[in-house]
């Protein structure tokens, strides 16, 4: 028995991000052996919920009424529930995402550091509001709670990433970046 | 200057895999807990006066006694690595840089309580740090630490502060949105998948070893008369060197900003400390000397909670900074209950209205009523979390407030 659900975990973004449309929401034989182990880990398979939601979103591009529908089946559960446990947390989304996330950190020492002139510079130069996507689907931005990576404020999780001790031109740098 | 414990091998490259580990003496005080009876090892950590460092600072050993006396089911260990707690980062120091420290501790925590099975719940935007311990689990698994009779899984969260809540962490451990649940039953009665369950945070579980190792007497001889050892302080916000510093639990808050992150930035003169993340009660510039164990700020209507420090220079403003903080709480209850729920959006709003200066004249001392009525009436500790901030801010700076708003 080991740790969570290894390095396969976190795919990166497929073709199914941004906004192309959906594939059929169905996991591989070697993901549903995996969701099998998951289950077996906790004293209630219902445990591992989480850990295969994540799954569902690193294979589908995002966590859909479909994906939760099929995530139910795998575990016995209605779909009411899981949509319940989705729309809890922040980390799933269930809309299509852009394929890169910048999640700008806007708490209290990030505020002091000046989050709001980090979160104004990526509005300005991606021409969308936070919580939008731009229209090629390149990018979702988000203004997030605490990162907790203050010592280094401002900061930003792009993607997996933690990006810190932003500046203005820095974090246009990391806009350019990403493909 | 205190010895460093918990950051000793911060330093070093590679200071996470099992070989660097191994080196600087790790995994050495499983031998010497594996001769020790399970309630020899619980008295061992009661007589250390380890208190929690998650943010209740409940004292650990006497945490771990509560475990029902033959209980024969299973009985999990939870360790909180759901750090969340704005101006909070050590546990992900602790999670990169020394992640076997952590397990060893869980073993040792294991057979004391006698347990089979440990979860470590680590927030999801913590990705590298999951990465990291997750592959020192497996090292420790091939190595055999693991795997003989006790094991780990590592389970992410998925984005929501009250998951940091123990009983929230349990309801989002079995698979359901992270609401807390009304205490009693305490976790060590009825926990996780309803067997008796510990929930430690990292930092607690990482001293387990050394305390082992070097006994009672010594870990409580760092610290101060009810609270042993040293800890991890966060500190951010306008000083000069932020970061994280361990240091005796006895330090004050004057020499943690001082001496050791370098003083104050910005224009150099202090206005406030958020003393221990952002749930505890603001201190003025006058109120530094307070030593910085759980006693020290609570004899100054604060709480040492996560130990996180964010500095505010004289350039701060703080109906700026409640509208921040009032906006995370807005953001993060977990709507359950309904002062909570529904004060933490109203004040909000006000705190808003106020420091974009069409705030009314009765909003504060609204704030004010709403806050303290609430106060202790909700199923978990978050809203009083909530309370601190409000009322601290605005008592201790209220004239920054009423100049704000406009006179009819
Ligand atoms: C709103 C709220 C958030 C919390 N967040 C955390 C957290 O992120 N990490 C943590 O270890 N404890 C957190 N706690 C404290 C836990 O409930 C619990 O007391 C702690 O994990 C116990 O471990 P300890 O005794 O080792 O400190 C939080 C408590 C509350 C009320
Ligand atoms: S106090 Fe707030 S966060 Fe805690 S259970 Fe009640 S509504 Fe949820
Ligand atoms: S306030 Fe931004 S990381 Fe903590």
């Amino acid at each position: 028995m080991t740790t969570g659900p290894g390095p396969t975990h976190r795919t990166p973004p497929t073709a199914q991000a941004g906004r192309a449309a959906p594939a059929t929401i169905i996991f591989s034989p070697e993901q549903l052996a995996e969701v099998r182990r998951l289950q077996s880990l906790y004293p209630d398979k219902r445990g591992a919920l989480l850990p295969v939601l994540h799954m569902a979103q690193d294979t589908f591009g995002h966590v859909s009424l479909e994906a939760e529908t099929y995530v139910a089946s795998l575990f016995a559960l209605s779909p009411a529930h899981v949509h319940e446990v989705v729309t809890f947390y922040t980390l799933f989304f269930q809309q299509p995402k852009g394929r890169h996330v910048v999640a700008v950190c806007h708490n209290l020492s990030c505020h002091l550091a000046g989050a709001q002139r980090i979160i104004a510079h990526c509005k300005e130069t991606l021409g969308i509001d936070v919580g939008e996507t731009t229209a090629d689907g390149r990018i979702t931005l988000q203004a997030v709670e605490c990162l907790c990576a203050c010592e280094h404020a401002p900061m930003a999780q792009v993607d997996d990433r933690y990006e810190l001790d932003l500046t203005p031109d820095k974090v246009g740098r990391l806009l350019a970046g990403l493909a | 200057m205190t010895e460093k414990i918990l950051t000793r091998n911060f330093g070093r490259a590679d200071s996470h895999t099992l070989a660097v580990y191994r080196e600087t003496g790790g995994y050495k005080a499983l031998d010497k807990a594996a001769a020790m009876q399970p309630a020899a090892i619980v008295e061992e950590v009661k007589k250390s006066n380890l208190r929690g460092l998650g943010g209740a600072g409940f004292p650990t050993g006497m945490k771990w006694s509560f475990i029902p006396r033959g209980h024969t089911g299973p009985v999990y260990l939870v360790v909180n690595a759901d750090e969340g707690e704005p101006g909070t980062f050590k546990d992900r120091y602790l999670l990169e840089r020394d992640p076997h420290a952590l397990i060893e501790g869980m073993i040792i925590t294991a057979r004391a309580i006698r347990s089979a099975l440990g979860f470590v719940y680590i927030r999801g935007e913590y990705v590298e740090p999951w990465r990291r311990f997750s592959t020192a689990v497996r090292e420790a698994y091939e190595a055999g630490y693991l795997g003989r009779g006790f094991d780990i899984v590592v389970h992410r969260g998925a984005g929501a502060y009250i998951c940091g809540e123990e009983t929230g962490l349990i309801s989002s451990l079995e698979g359901l949105k992270g609401w807390p649940k009304l205490k009693p039953p305490f976790p060590a009665i009825k926990g996780a998948f309803g067997a008796p369950t510990i929930v430690n945070n990292v930092e607690t579980l990482a001293h387990v070893p050394h305390i082992v190792n070097r006994g009672a007497e010594w870990f409580a001889s760092l610290g101060t008369k009810t609270q042993g050892g040293t800890r991890i302080y966060s500190v951010s916000g306008r000083v000069k060197r932020p970061g994280i510093y361990e240091t005796s639990v006895g330090i004050t808050l004057r020499q943690l900003i001082y001496d050791e992150a370098g003083g104050v930035a910005g224009n150099g003169r202090l206005k406030a400390v958020v003393p221990g993340g952002s749930s505890a009660a603001l201190l003025s510039a006058d109120e530094i000397d307070v030593t910085m164990d759980v006693d020290g700020l609570k004899n100054v209507d604060s709480m040492i909670g996560s130990a996180g420090v964010i500095v505010f220079d004289e350039t701060v403003s703080i109906p700026d900074a409640l509208v921040v903080v009032a906006r995370f709480y807005a953001h993060e209850s977990c709507g359950q209950c309904t002062p909570c729920r529904e004060s933490t959006g109203w004040i909000y709003k006000m705190a808003r209205r106020i420091a974009e200066g069409h705030g009314r004249k009765e909003d504060l001392d609204t704030i004010l009523d709403v806050a303290k009525r609430g106060a202790g009436t909700t199923i978990c500790a978050f809203y009083d979390g909530a309370v601190g901030p409000y009322i601290s801010y605005i008592e201790k700076f209220r004239g920054e407030f009423e100049a704000l708003i406009p006179r009819a």
